[in-house]
């Protein structure tokens, strides 16, 4: 099922929850919508379910307009961060409450019951009440009842944030493959950007009640529309740095004090002659080198894999570098930083717009 | 187990720790209760001895020069074979559970419901204007209602009847005594239950109302399913509680019926112990009569109490202690 949002605005007073939020998400797709906590993803989410009437705006299932359907009949399915299990029913009743209010006969109750438990892992855990259960079932439980309806549309609340690191890993893959499986049109709301990286078709990005940038993973990460959307894309985030861009000898520089670096001209020229520009580089685009940009080493992070190193280039410039952990590097440590331009971002600093993806 | 593996001497070691720990906890558990085992006693099991030391004596004002007769269990003999002894066994039992279901459970749960999906301002103000009744001083209380329901030109009651031409104007009192015993007492009582119910339904998470209206439940499906089965706890206390509370309450009754209209209309058992012992004609006190009455009241209740537990199952209710042993 289709489902497009137009204008889509929550008020509560003078207070926005969500802002003229316009999109559209294809059949089949799973779209994360993500932002920092009271941006106003779960605002939209619940007007997406029914449970809050939009203060203006449309809210179309394919062609149909449901504004005014009540939760009931718009057939979704939803997953929440608590879980919000019946505490008082067992994990068959739970799971089979949606088929019980639809009326189902029993025995088609039953087997449609055990089968999603059967698929969620759980079908061993029945008469149990949510209680008994670890949060990994709890989740998979809540799973269960949201699919067990054959919905035509998930919503998920953070539904992992509740769970402990590596479940929350192995969660992720599973939510994935099943949504995959069952090309069940979803919308998946984190505050965690790996998650949404990892798990979306596209990516919503919000921030207070307002859509910043909606796109896929690849696209948000590699052509930042915003200073905003590049911190808050990839892990670790983007490094900054105040510099001019010139045209020197046919040549683009992004200079500041000691630190200059040749950038290619397809975006220095984009840069150039705008006074003081915001130059953005991803970790993993910046490499301790022979030659290149001086700095000392100001804190190493062991992350297992990579060491992450931050480096003063100035007083005020500093850089974050992903580093071979075999180079043993310390703290305090005179290092040559080498810049991956070609992934180089220039961002306005006033009004916080890309220069190159406007 | 452990102890094999540690050797005889270190098992004998922690074996004489673990019994002054558990010497400890016990000691502990003891001084927590102790206030309210001290209470209990003063308040509740001394005086039922002495009721019940009383109520074997023929103890009374008129025989006052030659107290404290012993005389055995006489005054019970007195008590079941008074001719009204059923009749206010009745009232006190469908005094108890028409309140009861109509108001301090019933009513009280359909207030904090219709509160609970109203407006929160509203529904505090709502909440504290029904209180007030509870904080009037009964006797002012009663003489409105009195008031209330008197024949013309005073009753309000019958005011707006003659507004929509009933000609037929009573003093309501006479005319319905049940029905306004049980409500005036109800109108007070529901009140409790009210407050009782509205916290615990706002201590409900919100997610499980989303969770169950986006599965497809109905308003009413949602109070049958989630909110009224989740309510278990505190429906059975203010049963059980106010059960207890309205067997010994008569106070009202006094004010409004004094158990009339007629021959104990509306007397119920605390309002006989209460007459015979304190209450009775040329200023002759029954004491030790009276006392027998209130014993056996303490006896219902006692009764009621333990089946009530029985039924509801508390002890299932009662959760492992969350405070780790000292």
């Amino acid at each position: 099922m289709k489902v497009e949002l137009e204008n889509l605005t929550k008020r509560w007073g003078d207070v926005f929850g969500a802002d003229s939020i316009d999109l559209e998400i294809t059949d089949g797709e799973l779209v994360a919508f993500l932002g920092p906590s009271g941006c106003g993803k779960t605002t939209t989410l619940l007007m997406v379910a029914g449970i809050y009437k939009p203060t203006e705006g449309v809210i179309r299932f394919d062609e149909r307009v449901v504004n005014h359907v009540a939760p009931k009949d718009r057939n979704v399915g939803m997953v929440f961060q608590s879980y919000a299990l019946y505490p008082h029913m067992t994990v068959f009743r739970n799971i089979s409450y949606p088929l019980k209010l639809k009326k189902v006969p029993q025995e088609e109750m039953q087997r449609r019951t055990q089968q999603v438990a059967d698929m969620m892992g759980i079908g061993h855990l029945m008469d149990r009440k949510p209680a008994q259960l670890s949060g990994g079932q709890q989740q998979r439980v809540a799973l269960g009842r949201a699919l067990v309806k054959e919905p035509d549309l998930l919503l998920f609340d953070e539904p992992l944030s509740n769970l402990d690191a590596r479940l929350r890993l192995s969660m992720r893959g599973e939510i994935k493959r099943l949504q995959l499986e069952l090309g069940i049109t979803s919308i998946y709301v984190t505050h965690d950007q790996v998650e949404a990286m990892t798990m979306a078709d596209r990516i919503a990005v919000m921030r207070e009640g307002k859509l910043l940038a909606y796109g896929s993973p690849e696209e948000l990460y590699d052509r930042p529309r915003t200073l905003f959307i590049g911190g808050f894309v990839g892990n670790p985030p983007m490094n900054f740095v105040d510099v001019e861009v010139v045209q020197e000898n046919g040549a683009y520089h992004a200079r500041r004090g000691g630190f200059d670096v040749v950038v290619p001209p397809e975006r220095g020229g984009q840069a150039a002659g705008h006074g003081t520009v915001i130059f953005g580089i991803r970790p993993e685009d910046v490499a301790i080198a022979d030659d290149g940009v001086p700095g000392e080493i100001y804190v190493v992070e062991p992350l297992g894999r990579d060491d992450l190193i931050d480096v003063r280039m100035d007083e005020e410039a500093r850089v974050h570098v992903l580093a071979d952990p075999a180079l043993g590097l310390r703290i305090g440590d005179n290092v040559k930083l080498r810049f991956n331009t070609d992934e180089a971002q220039f961002f306005d600093p006033e009004t916080e717009q890309s220069l190159l993806w406007a | 187990m452990a102890e094999t593996v540690v050797g005889a001497e270190a098992g004998v070691a922690r074996a004489q720790t673990s019994r002054w720990a558990q010497i400890k906890a016990t000691v502990g558990a003891w001084s927590f209760m102790s206030p309210a085992i001290f209470l209990v006693l003063v308040f509740f099991f001394i005086p039922a001895i002495l009721l019940f030391v009383l109520s074997m004596t023929d103890l009374a004002s008129s025989n006052f020069s030659d107290p404290w007769t012993y005389i055995g269990l006489e005054n019970y003999r007195r008590l079941f074979s008074d001719r009204f002894f059923p009749k206010i066994l009745r009232n006190t039992f469908k005094y108890v559970f028409l309140t009861l279901g109509f108001f301090n459970v019933g009513l009280a749960l359909v207030l904090a419901l219709l509160t609970s999906h109203i407006n929160r301002r509203a529904s505090f103000l709502f909440r504290l204007l029904w209180l007030l009744p509870r904080i009037t001083p009964s006797v002012v209380y009663i003489v409105m209602w009195r008031r209330f329901v008197q024949t013309p030109p005073y009753g309000i009651i019958n005011w707006f009847l003659s507004m929509f031409g009933v000609e037929r104007q009573p003093y309501w009192l006479t005319e319905m005594p049940w029905l306004f015993v049980v409500l005036v007492n109800g109108f007070v009582g529901a009140s409790f239950g009210m407050i009782i119910f509205t916290s615990a339904i706002e201590a409900i998470p919100k997610d499980l109302f989303t969770a169950a209206k986006v599965d497809g439940a109905s308003s009413w499906q949602i109070i049958r399913d989630i909110t009224l089965p989740l309510l278990r706890w505190p429906l059975l206390f203010v049963t059980t509680y106010q059960t207890l509370s309205l067997l010994v309450s008569f106070e009202y009754i006094l004010l409004l019926t004094q158990g009339g209209p007629g021959l104990y209309t509306t007397e119920v058992w605390a309002l006989t112990a209460y007459k015979r012992a304190l209450k009775t004609y040329f200023g002759s006190h029954a004491w030790g009569y009276g006392a027998a009455w209130g014993f056996i009241l303490v006896i219902i209740g006692v009764v009621m109490s333990v089946v009530y537990l029985r039924v509801f199952r508390f002890d299932e209710l009662v959760q492992e202690p969350k405070i780790d042993v000292l």
